[in-house]
């Protein structure tokens, strides 16, 4: 009887490569929207 | 449709950012203030008309979500998230077509009701997935895709304004802006659709706390679960806190203004922006840090957190706030972080009471209360404001009865957050479909090869 192979939260992560790439796709913006952000939150300590 | 089940090897930290991938976009919708001024000066609108969109916009995203909720439950998270990107896209592409032929009725049609069906379907469609995907952690994993709702407009507003200077604020100019924003939500969406993955049970069996893996506990559908008491005290505990944190957020910078006229240190108009931004920042970081502070401390424990100290913040605000300008900040942003934080903490809540059977549409039916809130909120604080004007009072003293108000409703979440008992066995799901599941995929492992 052949047993599943354990894929486990804690097993080494992989499509690395992928995993990347997705999460520079929603990073990327969400870091521009962020840099626009403090840039007009610094208004409150500056202004 | 068959929802996509992920192959062997596939990695749960691909899944966030498929749900990111959706929520960045239709988060875009708290950014359509952006849009405002131009089109009342193109089409010659009121203040009232061109907001239209965006308030149906709202009303559909409450309505799509409670009522498609089932659908998406159904069909799983790709098709949800397809939907939702048809949806949305189309929605500006048919707001591109008003604009450029001046028919505002179609940007009505496209932006709020077509798009409106895309914010509700893509808000709920990966939570009850990435519930599934991170059992040991669900606070933190919605978090992450709700976060990334209030992220949207942190991206779209300071992008759209950035279009509007480059294409002319015109109709054309509002047109072209409208396709090419469908366009590229359109692709950028694509990722979610394409990337999402609903788990295999091996990991679910395997993950790193396995008690908490396994879809044990109570499952109730989401027809029952609306029968049940915890369904309505959450609805109360959701609507309390929305509403409390539309309170600042709605005349947050006239408030800050206010506050401090008659003092040594008046807030000019500049800061009174930088202020809302901040706000921002708080609503979204409490998205994410106290949704997986939740994971530590417990669902219950959280919101006693969010409604309570919350009460003491509006409390100190009013007793203090206008002696001392980073107390009152310090206040504002504690409740904004609260008011992400319920948003962002409520899929794992209904996770914790009607287990992971039909959770999507359950919430999706909670998100009513959102809706209430978004009524209720900005209808009491504006009322409460100009009798407080009309009766000669000015300063502090406009927002003093809104605070007292804004406690009461906390309290009222306080005590209906401590009703919420574990649901009656009697509303459970008999032979849960996902243990069924469990059941046929564990005979077919142990098949010989």
């Amino acid at each position: 009887m052949t047993q599943p192979t354990p894929v486990t939260a804690s097993s080494p992560p992989r499509r690395r490569g992928l995993i990347a790439v997705a999460w520079l796709w929603v990073g990327a913006p969400l870091a521009y929207g962020l840099y626009e952000l403090v840039q007009k939150a610094t208004q409150l300590f500056t202004r | 449709m068959k929802p996509p089940v992920a192959p062997t090897g596939w990695s749960r930290w691909l899944v966030p950012p498929a749900a990111l991938s959706v929520h960045l976009s239709i988060g875009q919708a708290y950014a359509w203030s952006v849009f405002k001024p131009p089109l009342e000066s193109a089409l010659d609108l009121s203040g009232t008309q061109s907001a239209l969109p965006f308030q149906l916009g709202i009303v559909m995203l409450g309505l799509s979500a409670a009522f498609g909720g089932t659908l998406v439950e159904r069909n799983g998270p790709r098709w949800a998230m397809a939907v939702a990107l048809v949806c949305f896209s189309s929605g500006f592409l048919l707001s591109a077509l008003g604009a450029a032929t001046e028919q505002y009725w179609l940007i009505v049609l496209g932006y709020g009701f077509v798009g409106g069906i895309g914010l509700g379907i893509g808000y709920i469609s990966p939570v009850s997935t990435l519930i599934k995907w991170f059992p040991d952690r669900p606070g933190m994993a919605t978090g992450i895709a709700i976060m990334g709702f209030g992220g949207g407009a942190l991206i779209a507003s300071p992008w759209s304004a950035q279009m509007l200077d480059s294409f002319g604020t015109d109709s054309d100019g509002i047109a072209l802006a409208f396709l090419v924003h469908g366009l590229t939500y359109a692709v950028f969406m694509t990722l979610g659709v394409l990337l999402v993955r609903v788990p295999r049970q091996e990991v679910r069996a395997q993950s790193p706390d396995p008690a908490s893996a396994a879809p044990a506990g109570p499952q109730v559908s989401a027809k029952q679960a609306i029968r049940t008491p915890q369904f309505w005290c959450l609805w109360v505990v959701l609507c309390m806190n929305v509403t409390a944190g539309i309170g600042i957020l709605e005349k947050a910078a006239p408030m800050i203004t206010d506050f401090f006229a008659d003092t040594s240190t008046p807030v000019s108009v500049s800061a009174a922006a930088g202020f809302v931004a901040l706000l921002s920042a708080a609503n979204m970081a409490g998205r994410i840090g106290w949704s997986s502070t939740s994971d530590l401390i417990g669902r219950k424990n959280v919101y006693r957190l969010y409604l309570g100290v919350g009460a003491l913040m509006y409390l100190l605000i009013a007793l203090y706030g206008d002696a001392s300008k980073p107390l009152f900040v310090v206040c504002a942003l504690v409740i904004l972080s609260f008011y992400g934080g319920g948003f962002a903490t409520v899929p794992a809540y209904l996770k914790d009471l009607f287990g992971t059977y039909q959770v999507g549409a359950i919430h999706g039916r909670l998100l009513t209360a959102w809706s209430t809130a978004g009524v209720l909120g900005p209808l009491i604080v504006n009322r409460v404001a100009d009798s407080q004007e009309e009766a000669g009072k000015h300063g502090s003293s406009l927002y003093g009865l809104s605070f007292t108000i804004m406690i009461g409703l906390l309290v009222v979440g306080f005590v209906a957050n401590e009703l919420v008992r574990p649901v009656h066995v009697r509303h459970h799901v008999p032979a849960p479909r996902e243990s069924a599941d469990d059941a046929a995929h564990a005979r077919d492992r142990q098949q010989p090869a």
